[in-house]
């Protein structure tokens, strides 16, 4: 596999996108999952929010250029609920953000953004809504989020966050991209598939 | 040894090992890929010069993008036959087996790995789409997956997990006449929250779903992953091996008996120990119908819509609302349709639409209504042509389709217009879900769709039982 990039701490400003239950037909409408790369994706996020049916844009966090140039997603409860795309982390990832901030994600999203290499840590409701205040007050604020010691700090303040050991473990480590941790065990995969039954039809 | 969940089994004799980074590596027993999720990660595998690792165990089908009126290829939609291209390529150079347009086996993914025999009891599957959870009916631990997931089973037949905890759902007692297993897991999610899965196993069980045909299962574990559950299930029993016997891809003869014998041995234990248990009793449900815009905002279709503060989540509610347009504490009896569709991973098997077609028979749909029934999949469009179902939908005034997902996603050409509502047989219904931006859409059994199809607005599809 390429080079090992291990995932330590992020430094940006940051985005807020308030709301509960924002779940991935919100972030990038099926229509764009026709596309056969992922290349374009980074245009798309929450596109039917930011865009009146003739293209022309609304006001919504992610086309205000106070916030242009974020690389932190500050988010509410169970984000990214529902189908289990990918395109929606690549929309958000390649729109330019690195990691994203909530009060609780939804399993599949949050393993699809670790995957990417995007953490996605949970901090405490109230912590969550300073996070988001902090940023509507001053846009240009910037906030490291330190996955190793899962603090979140800006100014004066500093905050615990929270993430699976897990994810944590991988991201710090350089083991998001887990295919090439998978093949290396390619020689014991092949002895656990041979002790299924059901793997040679029952025939033996 | 004693007390282990069918989870706990099926996990344990799958495990490879452990990985550096604390998770799990699993074996996957059988991958279901289709057109949408996977050509990202066919381009990484060439990338990186990897092979198909168990190519006999992974199995491809079109499903999400096809038109459901017109098949003539190329698609008129140039993205769909870009798409549809991609996979059928890339199952050529890889060499996976493909149920492709002209297939008698193509069909809705979740619909022909049961159908097909391919998906057992005691398995690991995954394939990436969030409605895998379908098949955890069988007593299949079913994973929904992302692209890179894809990837890593693709390579390596494996995947990279935490262990869920596991929570029994008992639903006791029987159902009364008029409500299904749609009715039941709009229940659950309703009762236990759209995230009150995370982290979850839900196992199923009770009087209720024991007596469920394997279809019916199907519904209440398709639902699982819009309760926040990755993974749901029902424990394998006579049911399930009648279901499979004879199918093409299950075990013939001998080999089947002792099939059974390690199905049944897959089952949970009776003292087997559950993280959390909950109880529901059938009598308690009641047809029911989403009235918000996640699958946990439902009523009781005798109930009025709840007012938002008193709701758990009352800003979801007003969000809801504010896009839905009803008044809170209206009735959901009455609420306007436009729009009827029958069909998906969750209601488009032939008990749906013998259940649907029961209530459509000599009926008309309301001429205000556009209504369409959509097959699962090929098999069970001919089957339920078979039985004379397509001609009672299409005198009742529904359109009788090719098989597909159709409106329950609307990648294809059915989609709602504008503001239009549709009281739907699938699984979401999410804000755009079905192809309008505006679109409002209102989740209900096969026979509920019907009964709201004949008026033009949500009845109780009790008076026509
Ligand atoms: S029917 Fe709907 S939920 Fe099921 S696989 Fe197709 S798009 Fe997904």
């Amino acid at each position: 596999m390429s080079e090992i990039i291990k995932i330590v701490k992020i430094t940006g400003t940051a985005l807020p996108m308030r709301g509960n239950e924002i779940d991935t037909d919100r972030i990038i409408p099926a229509r764009y999952l026709k596309e056969v790369s992922f290349a374009r994706m980074g245009d798309y996020p929450f596109f039917d929010e930011r865009y009146t049916g003739e293209g022309k844009k609304k006001d919504h966090p992610f086309n205000d250029p106070e916030y242009s140039g974020a690389s932190i997603l500050f988010v509410n409860k169970n984000f990214g609920c529902g189908s289990s795309r990918e395109h929606a982390p690549q929309a958000l990832n390649r729109f330019g953000i690195k990691v994203i901030v909530g009060e609780s994600f939804a399993a599949i999203f949050a393993g699809n953004c670790t995957m990417m290499g995007v953490p996605t840590v949970t901090a405490s409701e109230k912590d969550i809504q300073q996070l988001i205040k902090s940023v509507e007050e001053n846009p240009k604020t910037e906030y490291t989020v330190d996955i190793d010691n899962k603090t979140l700090t800006y100014g004066k303040v500093k905050i615990a966050i929270d993430l699976p050991d897990t994810y944590r473990t991988a991201l710090t480590m350089g083991s998001w991209d887990s295919t090439a941790l998978l093949r290396a065990n390619l020689e014991q995969v092949k002895q656990t598939a041979k002790k299924l039954p059901y793997m040679n039809n029952f025939a033996s | 040894m004693a007390e282990r969940t069918l989870y706990d089994k099926i996990w344990q004799s799958h495990t490879v090992g452990l990985l550096p980074t604390g998770q799990t590596q699993l074996f996957i027993g059988l991958h279901l890929i289709h057109e949408i999720t996977t050509a990202p990660a066919f381009d990484m595998l060439r990338e990186k010069g990897m092979d198909v690792a168990f190519r006999d165990r992974t199995f491809a089908t079109v499903d999400h993008i096809v038109p459901t009126d017109m098949r003539q290829r190329p698609f008129l939609d140039k993205e769909a036959e870009d798409l549809t291209q991609a996979l059928e390529r890339n199952v050529a150079q890889f060499g996976v087996e493909f149920f492709g347009l002209d297939s008698m086996n193509q069909g809705i993914v979740h619909v022909i790995g049961p159908q097909l025999g391919l998906t057992q009891p005691g398995m690991t599957l995954a394939c990436g789409d969030s409605h895998t959870s379908t098949h955890g009916a069988f007593g299949t631990l079913a994973f929904g997956i992302g692209t890179s997931q894809v990837r890593d089973v693709l390579a390596t037949q494996t995947l990279a997990m935490d262990k869920l905890k596991v929570r029994r759902i008992n639903v006791n007692g029987a159902l009364g006449t008029g409500v299904y297993a749609k009715d039941v897991i709009l229940h659950i999610i309703r009762q236990l929250g759209v995230g009150g899965g995370k982290g979850f196993a839900y196992e199923y069980g009770g009087e209720v779903i024991d007596r469920m045909n394997m279809e019916e299962r199907m519904t209440v574990c398709n639902m699982s992953i819009e309760g926040g559950a990755l993974v749901g299930y029902v424990n394998p029993d006579q049911t399930t091996f009648d279901y499979l016997k004879g199918r093409p891809h299950a075990p013939k003869g001998e080999a089947f008996d002792k099939a059974v014998k390690y199905w049944q041995s897959v089952a949970s234990d009776t003292d087997a120990k559950f993280d959390e248990f909950v109880n529901y009793e059938g009598k308690d449900i009641e047809p029911t119908v989403t009235w918000g815009i996640n699958p946990g905002q439902s009523v009781g279709v005798s109930e009025k819509m709840p007012l938002p503060d008193k709701l758990s989540d009352p800003e979801s509610a007003k969000k809801a609302y504010e896009h839905m347009g009803w008044t809170p504490g209206a009735p959901i009896i009455g609420t306007p349709v436009n729009v009827a569709f029958i069909g998906s991973c969750t209601n488009g098997r032939l008990a749906d639409f013998r259940a649907a077609a029961k209530i459509a028979k000599g009926r008309k749909v309301n001429p205000n209504v556009r209504a369409l029934v959509v097959p699962g999949s090929a098999e069970v469009k001919k089957l339920a042509e078979a039985e004379g179902l397509d001609k009672i939908f299409e005198e009742a005034g529904f359109q009788w389709r090719e098989a597909g997902c159709s409106m329950c996603l609307a990648m294809n050409p059915d989609k709602l217009n504008g503001r239009e509502v549709s009281a739907s047989s699938s699984n979401r219904n999410f804000i755009g879900r079905q192809g309008s931006p505006q679109g409002r859409t209102l989740l209900m059994s096969p026979a509920m769709v019907v009964a709201a199809a004949l008026n033009g607005k949500v009845v109780d599809v009790r008076q026509y039982e």
